[in-house]
């Protein structure tokens, strides 16, 4: 290689040491990222994996100054919030995600629901807790599952309408062409071919939007708060995972602060397992 | 609306038995019917004029093709035909296009209705996302209620007609997706032909595609021009003269020269028509 005439060197070198630098930088930048989530899922690991037997999912949160409990009724209420909330949502999302690609389009409509979708997306999830509070738990004069679902679903729908929009605006336009060609009604193109074509990810907008929700605490302080008792009544105060670890996190008895950690732990791998289920489901896609 | 649709089945049973048209055209000493006549078609992308007076004939039960160099508007002309440019805004089209004497170009005419009697076949292959069986049912179950063995006997039948059947019978059920380029190509060919239209459109269908199922779709384009009245788009001289029984050349948005393909082969009457077959332009 080195008698080839017209290479330079010098400028050869340089490359590959500006690459090198760059690769070296880089690499440094992934670390920092990845030595904080390790961290973080040692230290979960660590102090919540103690918490983690059966009385976690079989007994309701302890009173104060008693032994032992567990978080049954946190867990039943945080699933129980977040498939009412996946329920409501992901049809409003995903109708209206299908309307912005292919029906609003370029209409002021449109863009205006594209704009204020920006902004719930961004918006602090407090201040949903807020609003909701405002308009639901102060008229009827009581926290509810119902005012944490819709809180909920306020911070999931925007982010399944996204993704139905951006995905769908995957789909190639020819497909669409080649529905119509056959003479197809324009809401059968919309629901049978393009949605259909985008299947996978808008499940993974969903999924993701799952995701995003049952960490919330924040918007359920206000609107589902919690609940000592075990209760399925969607109509009172709930109990939940975030909101039961933010209390017990700071509570001054040792087995509350535990069971913290073990809801913490649960918490964080149910997330984990949602992203990577999304992951897979939209690869499948990609593949297939 | 109704009225629409009653003309649109009439003017259908007046294709089947030939020739009881009741021309409300000029072309009265012509024997051949004519599927489709285009009378000073301009057509317009915006303030860009795509199609400059446009005069055509296609008649029923001969393949005709386009050729021309890129830009030059036949594929256009094509979409003209099923109304395709209505999806997009901005897009028009001035004069008249007679589809068995009704102009498709009137603000009345059902659109679904028009492209469930003339199909279209694009340049990519578009399969839909689903099995290959529900790739051809989709289409049949838009326009008609058939039994299961009804569509199943359908399903074959158009498979066949599009020659995949051999290859596709022992998968039916599996994705479209899951076909060769070629293969679903001629899916999307039997998805055409399977809801049993008048006319097929195809734009630039093989130029996706290897030499083998090129030849297999002309082959096909041969099979269905007996029962099918076809207008095909292609980049390829050869394969419009191999397939044809009208050529029309295009530039610019106009029509150059329009004849049966033998002649616009053999000895054109333009010199524009000359140099592009030659090959000392386009």
């Amino acid at each position: 290689m080195n008698n080839i005439s017209n290479i330079d060197q010098g400028i050869f070198a340089k490359r590959k040491r500006i690459n090198k630098i760059g690769l070296t930088l880089s690499m440094g930048a992934m670390l920092l990222g990845m030595i904080f989530l390790f961290w973080i899922l040692s230290v979960l690991l660590f102090k919540g994996l103690s918490a983690i037997d059966l009385n976690l999912f079989t007994h309701s949160t302890p009173a104060p100054g008693s032994e032992g409990g567990g978080l049954a009724n946190a867990i039943v209420g945080s699933l129980l919030l977040v498939g009412t909330c996946t329920l409501v949502s992901t049809p409003i999302g995903v109708l209206a995600g299908l309307y912005l690609s292919e029906y609003g389009d370029r209409s002021r409509v449109a863009a205006v629901t594209r704009f204020v979708t920006d902004i719930m997306l961004s918006a602090p999830s407090i201040v949903i807790g807020l609003f909701v509070y405002a308009f639901v738990v102060a008229q009827v004069r009581h926290f509810s599952g119902w005012a944490g679902t819709i809180a909920l679903a306020l911070i999931a729908i925007p982010v399944v309408v996204r993704t139905t929009e951006n995905m769908l605006r995957l789909v190639p336009g020819s497909l669409r062409e080649a529905a119509y060609a056959l003479g197809t009604p324009k809401w059968k193109v919309a629901f049978m071919i393009t949605l259909r074509a985008a299947q996978s990810g808008v499940m993974t907008g969903i999924l993701l939007a799952l995701a995003r929700i049952s960490g919330e605490t924040a918007p359920l302080l206000f609107t589902a708060l919690n609940n000592q008792f075990f209760s399925t009544n969607m109509n009172a105060p709930m109990a939940n995972l975030p909101v039961v670890i933010f209390q017990f996190a700071m509570s001054p008895y040792d087995n509350w602060v535990e069971l913290a950690w073990g809801g913490a732990l649960l918490i964080t791998f149910a997330v984990l397992g949602l992203n990577i289920l999304a992951r897979v489901v939209f690869r499948e896609k990609v593949q297939g | 609306m109704m009225s629409n649709m009653k003309t649109m089945f009439d003017l259908n049973k007046i294709d089947s038995q030939g020739g009881k048209l009741e021309t409300t055209n000029q072309q009265s000493e012509q024997v051949a019917i004519n599927a489709i006549e285009v009378r000073n078609l301009n057509f317009f992308y915006g303030s860009f004029q795509g199609l400059k007076d446009i005069n055509l004939d296609i008649e029923q039960g001969k393949v005709t093709a386009f050729i021309g160099p890129s830009g030059c508007g036949k594929s256009t002309l094509l979409r003209t035909l099923n109304r395709m440019y209505d999806l997009y805004p901005g897009q028009r089209a001035e004069g008249e296009i007679n589809f068995y004497g009704q102009n498709i170009l009137e603000p009345g005419q059902d659109l679904n209705l028009l492209r469930s009697r003339i199909g279209m076949v694009f340049q990519k292959p578009t399969p839909f996302p689903m099995s290959i069986y529900e790739n051809i049912a989709f289409g049949v179950r838009l326009y008609e209620k058939l039994s299961r063995s009804e569509m199943d006997e359908r399903v074959e039948w158009a498979l066949n007609k599009a020659a995949l059947w051999n290859e596709a019978k022992d998968k039916l059920s599996q994705s479209g997706l899951s076909l060769s380029g070629g293969q679903q190509q001629r899916l999307c060919i039997a998805r055409g032909v399977a809801v049993k239209p008048s006319v097929i459109l195809l734009d630039e269908p093989t130029s996706a595609l290897d030499p083998i199922s090129t030849g297999k779709i002309e082959e096909l384009i041969n099979e269905l021009k007996h029962e099918y009245t076809i207008a095909i788009v292609t980049h390829n001289m050869q394969q419009a003269a191999r397939v044809s029984d009208y050529t029309a050349y295009m530039y610019l948005g106009s029509l150059i020269e329009y004849g049966k393909t033998d002649e616009i082969f053999i000895k054109p009457q333009r010199k524009e028509t000359e140099d592009y077959i030659t090959g000392r332009f386009g």
